[in-house]
């Protein structure tokens, strides 16, 4: 069957299978060439194999919950939704979300994800006490810190490629209330924007979302929306009565591809009309649901299909911090310059990150969304070149068409990460994505 | 208030989980039985930690009738509903040659369910109240060359179901017979099937709870599986039987 990621590009013609019991996924990964699959929300074709694709959605139970410490124990393919819907309305929250729900807590682990708070709290493997892995001779390693810690350590942000995670022990975080206080600050151009990341790097959560048509001095004009979680007191009246209450929405539907010019005349208004009323406004703090807050795009279910049918691809990388100024700039202009549009432009500050293989280091990350054309591939090969020439480095769980050479240079880790591998490893595991960039 | 309590016999299977899933965010506290326990054991922590609902585990063979009495009576709650998931297709090539293999299919789907919920019967007639539900197939409503041995043992078990009910009508027991069509589960993922007739576990599983709150009687997941039966039911002998379904 035609498999593909997120962004539907590429779609490749793979082997899926989806064990049952871990006898048959043993057996599956006695096969070689292995690569574990969650809900399928990378972006490119890091959950793809050609010849053995493993689903894990059937190994999706939650096993153990300590309510005193939040350390809770699942299978790989639990959903991070269903953590959320079983256990905020208990007061726990996971330390660290991507922007999307629909992804598995094994996911979380290989993609060594990373959330809006990253600048203070990290990445979501820094809250990983111990792992299950089945490796190539289909023994289930029990990994931590202390014990197997090489294979813990190369595991987290290592994209499947140690061997099929089974089962993950991490610590949810303890909330009172199910509200995030959100404040929004308009920025008039990139530096500025990158002035209120900087003046306000003790809020807990923080990201701007770019206007990515302005031009000259207002390049980078963007919201920069900060965000702590409320406490009770935070609450009106009616709010105080149910804190922690989890509203369940009507998902919204994408019925069929839209044509791709419908998205920035949209966006942009949308855009104009906050800027433009929040810089009237002095005091800007608002009580914001957490699923609004951390998961506005998961309302548009299949939003994918907003991109054509072709497929959309993103573009995420992560420049030090001392490069993140010009190398972000010469971005926008490139982008601005080639007159392709990005739906979604979001900006954010990386704290320190102490891993082996993940992707943030201190910095700015800079993510965009693109449909999937001659002319926007070309742009993004041009956004690899600045990258490179900056330093920065690339998001493997957002990437689906880099080239070897680029990221080779980019990252060196991966060489280690590959000994290792070679050392440690009968038959290895492999993903379309592991192949073409040789990770 | 203690709540009330949901059985489900042959628990393993994927219809049996999801319902345990259904019925425990309703509140209901859940026995699962099936061969070996504790093999159900991380499904039993998965449904307790999510709905925060007590599951309780037991040993139960289907096919070993005679300990169907004591297994009903030495449960700590006689449940106010019980579903029999139990069922085994076999391979209906290998039923057709090997006798033995073949009384094997028509006793998991026919003897195994009968027999557990005629005890359930006995004691639900007695107390005046509950509901049965008997998991049975549409494989059950004409013989075909393709499956005989497991439709003939799950006409059977309709029948039996049918029968029952008739029985306990009158006494406060409701019986309710599920004819899931196609399911996509363990026991059919080597098969491909029409993905508009076929229901997912889920699909059965909310089918179920809504029968048991609306007491219907009969019940086919996909609606459309009622037209194709009665199709498949109206075409004469003399044409069936030279037919490919």
């Amino acid at each position: 069957m035609k498999l593909g990621g997120w962004g539907r590009y590429p779609l490749i013609e793979a082997k899926l299978k989806s064990p049952a019991s871990i006898k048959e996924l043993i057996e599956l990964i006695s096969r070689g060439n292995a690569i574990g699959r969650g809900n399928g929300r990378s972006y490119g074709d890091s959950s793809i194999s050609e010849q053995n694709t493993i689903c894990m959605k059937n190994f999706n139970r939650i096993l153990e919950f300590n309510n005193k410490n939040g350390l809770t124990v699942v299978e790989s393919g639990v959903l991070l939704s269903e953590i959320i819907t079983t256990f905020l309305n208990r007061g726990w929250f996971p330390k660290v979300t991507p922007g999307s729900k629909y992804v598995t807590i094994g996911g979380m682990v290989a993609c060594d994800v990373h959330g809006k708070n990253h600048h203070k709290d990290g990445s979501f493997g820094n809250y990983i006490e111990w792992l299950d892995i089945i490796t190539s001779d289909g023994e289930i390693v029990r990994c931590s810190r202390k014990i197997n810690s090489e294979v813990f350590n190369w595991t987290i942000g290592g994209m499947g490629l140690t061997g099929i995670i089974l089962r993950v022990a991490f610590y949810l975080h303890p909330v009172t209330t199910s509200w995030i206080k959100q404040k929004t600050i308009p920025a008039k151009n990139i530096d500025h924007a990158i002035e209120i990341f900087e003046e306000n790097l003790d809020s807990t959560y923080s990201v701007a979302w770019i206007d990515c048509l302005s031009k000259g001095n207002k390049l980078g004009r963007s919201l920069v929306m900060l965000g702590e979680h409320a406490n009770i007191s935070d609450l009106n009246y009616d709010m105080k009565s149910d804190p922690l209450i989890i509203k369940s929405k009507t998902k919204i539907l994408i019925p069929f591809n839209f044509p791709s010019f419908i998205l920035n005349s949209l966006t942009v208004k949308i855009f104009n009309s906050i800027y433009y009323a929040l810089g009237k406004k002095k005091k800007n703090y608002k009580l914001v649901d957490y699923d609004t807050y951390f998961y506005p795009l998961d309302y548009l279910l299949d939003w994918n299909k907003i991109y054509g049918s072709k497929g959309l691809a993103q573009f995420q990388c992560v420049l030090p911090l001392k490069n993140a100024k010009l190398g972000i700039r010469e971005m926008l202009d490139a982008l601005s310059f080639s007159k392709s549009n990005s739906f979604l432009t979001v900006l954010k500050r990386f704290g320190k990150q102490e891993s082996c293989l993940s992707f943030p280091m201190e910095g700015y990350t800079l993510a965009l969304d693109f449909p999937i054309t001659k002319k926007n591939i070309d742009l993004m090969k041009k956004l690899d070149e600045i990258t490179l020439k900056y330093k920065g480095r690339f998001y493997l769980a957002k990437d689906s068409r880099m080239n070897r050479d680029t990221f080779k240079k980019s990252d060196i880790r991966f060489e280690e990460y590959k000994k290792f591998r070679s050392s440690k490893m009968k038959k290895s595991f492999s993903s379309v994505q592991s192949k073409r960039l040789e990770l | 208030m203690s709540k009330d309590t949901v059985l489900i016999i042959g628990a393993r299977s994927d219809i049996a989980i999801s319902a345990a899933h259904c019925f425990a965010k309703e509140g209901y506290d859940i026995q699962l039985a099936a061969r070996n326990k504790s093999s159900l054991n991380a499904d039993k922590s998965d449904i307790e930690l999510r709905y925060q609902v007590g599951v309780s585990l037991y040993n139960f063979d289907a096919l070993d009738i005679d300990s169907h009495e004591h297994f009903v009576s030495s449960l700590p709650k006689l449940p106010i509903v019980a579903i029999c998931a139990v069922g085994y297709m076999g391979v209906q090539t290998k039923n057709e040659r090997d006798l033995l293999a073949a009384v094997n299919v028509m006793r998991s789907n026919f003897e195994g369910p009968a027999s557990i919920l005629a005890v359930l019967a006995n004691h639900f007639e007695q107390r005046g109240s509950g509901t049965l539900v008997g998991i049975s197939s549409v494989a059950g409503e004409r013989g075909r060359a393709k499956n005989y041995v497991y439709g003939s043992a799950k006409a059977g078990f309709s029948a039996f179901l049918s029968g029952l009910r008739n029985r306990l009508a009158k006494k406060g027991v409701h019986v309710i017979t599920v004819l899931p069509g196609f399911v996509e589960t363990k026991m059919t993922k080597e098969i491909s099937l029409p993905s508009k007739l076929t229901a997912k576990p889920d699909e059965v599983a909310i089918a179920i709870l809504n029968a048991v709150k609306k007491k219907h009687n009969i019940i086919y997941v996909k609606k459309i599986w009622l037209l194709i039966m009665k199709l498949i039911r109206s075409i004469p002998e003399q044409f069936f039987k030279k037919m490919k379904l």
